[in-house]
């Protein structure tokens, strides 16, 4: 039984439906004509097989946690083969066939149904993966890299997009930080799967055709014949994850105090603690002392906290190295 | 029915639907009434309808729970509080997403893909789209099954994945077919070439919407706004 993945009608209010619609129908309409110049005749079967691909693809779900499954979007993979006009071309067909012809999805929220599972992904992630493209190194391993990053990030950026239009059009009184926190957790996890997903399908794909491949067309034979995935795209990876969460979603954590503080409140200890020596520090309390704006300041103490566990560790992780290659192993 | 005439018809009824203020629960049984009409008309057999009907169970479930998080004014249902607002709300998306699905599934399920990509082509959406979507149409039976048979084989050769960390030889499959396939299509293009393919397949079946039907779409319509009409005035 396949369970419908799209909006329904009436999920949002109709100035965000239609304000949505237009701006999609504009983004679209664009793509077109970047779409005409680009595609030469042959390519339309190309691209309509790559529809078939993601809507195949989509059918597909896969547990991420307790009780919920995720399923492909394909946008940053489709705009990756193909370009980004084609690919928002592609992913469009799909979303809208699949409310014309099967009845997923309202037909009244077409207008952000497509803005999140098309546009977003698919231009969002095209840009994060020549983002990416840029510091990893070039071959194919690094398309891979650059795929699995871009894939991650552009299901978080369309769960982002959704919880924002939320914020606009909600038609039930359920809190923005409510949804928007519900919404990128777990499309965080679901966008694991997208990432794994695109990278393999493009490595495969560059195995045998790679030029189909239309983001890595600039590499010559020697760069693709390199298909070595090494770690900076994870690391890469990790870290914008990391951040995402520092300076984003850490913005809306429950104000209310922890299991241990609520006990020390309950049971009286609380005003026995003193403040440590630490408490007058720049960044005391999770924000920044100097920076007024209290989301700023919590962004901004979470990165610098991100950076500085991060480099602590790489520190750590240095010395023992290089101690271990001064010691050589008893013969 | 000529498609055309029905997409532009399940397009008016579902933005009634979606307008219409929550409060005027009268419209929204007038809405089911006339849904109703349309799928004894349509010979759609209801439990078909219901059944596809499950698929919005995601939101429904949303729905249920929205009175329970929900801000605003509390009041008691059975001792547990729940939010005025939240209620409302609730019925609001069950409501618009449970009749704006059933014109969707009455439509689907009256309407070959085909035509109503042909439909859309007659509403004057771009030849780039139909085309490239009767071509994904025309692949997506292929590739579905394809893929099938290649999750039997590994079935029958003991690999059932489960998780995600072993998706790795059914994405590396993926690939390969999809190479296959792109490289089908490429001779599949070049045949329909020398065959004398202009760029839009030749509508020979489709007959065009008859002013009958139009008629009938129209009385629809009517209908609709009418009732959107009522309601937003009422309310």
């Amino acid at each position: 039984m396949v369970l419908a993945m799209h909006a329904p009608d009436g999920f949002l209010n109709a100035g965000t439906a239609l304000a949505t619609g237009v701006i999609s129908v504009i983004v679209v309409g664009f793509a077109l004509k970047q779409a005409r110049s680009q595609l030469k005749d042959k390519a339309i079967p190309l691209a309509g097989i790559a529809a078939a691909f993601v809507f195949a693809a989509q059918m597909f779900n896969f547990p991420v946690a307790a009780g919920t499954t995720g399923h492909l979007i394909g946008g940053a993979l489709a705009a990756i083969l193909l370009g980004p006009s084609v690919g928002v071309i592609v992913v469009t067909i799909v979303v809208v066939i699949q409310a014309l012809a099967f009845a997923d999805g309202g037909l009244t929220a077409l207008g952000y149904n497509v803005l999140n599972m098309a546009v977003i992904p698919a231009y969002g992630g095209y840009a994060i993966f020549r983002l990416a493209r840029r510091v990893l190194p070039l071959s194919t391993g690094g398309v891979i890299g650059a795929t699995g990053i871009a894939a991650w990030t552009s299901v978080v950026m369309s769960a982002i997009g959704f919880s924002i239009q939320w914020l606009f059009g909600a038609t039930a009184p359920v809190a923005f930080d409510d949804v928007f926190v519900a919404m990128v957790g777990v499309h965080s996890l679901i966008g694991i799967g997208e990432t794994v997903i695109s990278a393999l399908a493009i490595g495969a794909v560059l195995a045998s055709r790679p030029d189909l491949v239309y983001a890595a067309q600039d590499l010559d034979r020697a760069q693709l014949s390199d298909t070595n995935v090494r770690t900076r795209p994870f690391v890469m990876g990790g870290l914008l994850v990391a951040l995402v969460f520092a300076a984003v979603v850490s913005q809306f954590a429950a104000d209310d105090p922890d299991g241990l503080e609520r006990v020390a409140e309950d049971t009286g200890f609380a005003t026995s603690g003193s403040d440590t020596a630490w408490g007058d520090l720049v960044f005391a309390d999770y924000a920044t002392s100097g920076i007024a704006n209290e989301t700023v300041s919590l962004a901004v103490a979470g990165v610098v906290g991100i950076f500085v566990a991060l480099a602590v560790a790489s520190g750590i992780f240095l010395a023992v190295r290089e101690r271990r290659s001064r010691d050589p192993a008893p013969l | 029915m000529a498609p055309e005439a029905k997409i532009v018809g399940a397009l008016v009824l579902v933005a009634c639907i979606a307008l219409t203020p929550r409060e005027a629960i009268w419209a929204f049984a007038a809405y089911a009434t006339l849904i109703a009409v349309l799928v004894v008309i349509s010979r759609v057999s209801p439990g078909f309808l219901f059944l596809r009907l499950v698929a919005v169970a995601p939101f429904v479930l949303f729905a249920l729970f929205i009175p329970f998080i929900a801000s605003g004014e509390r009041t008691e249902i059975w001792g547990v509080p729940v939010s005025v607002d939240g209620l409302w709300g609730a019925w609001n998306v069950l409501a618009k997403a449970l009749l704006g699905a059933s014109v969707s599934i009455v439509l689907t399920a009256t309407t070959e893909v085909a035509d109503i990509l042909r439909g859309t082509g007659v509403l004057r959406v771009p030849a780039l789209f139909t085309s490239i979507a009767m071509f994904m149409i025309r692949y997506l039976e292929l590739i579905v099954d394809e893929l099938g048979r290649m999750r039997v084989a590994m079935a029958s050769r003991g690999f059932e994945p489960r998780w995600l960390h072993q998706a790795r030889p059914i994405a590396n499959s993926a690939g390969a077919l999809f190479v296959r396939s792109y490289e089908r299509g490429e001779r599949v293009h070049s045949a329909m070439l020398a065959r004398g393919f202009t760029g839009t397949m030749p509508t020979l079946g489709h007959r065009r919407a008859r002013p009958a039907e139009w008629l009938s779409v129209a009385s629809i319509i009517a209908v609709c706004l009418t009732v959107l009409a009522v309601a937003m005035v009422t309310t």
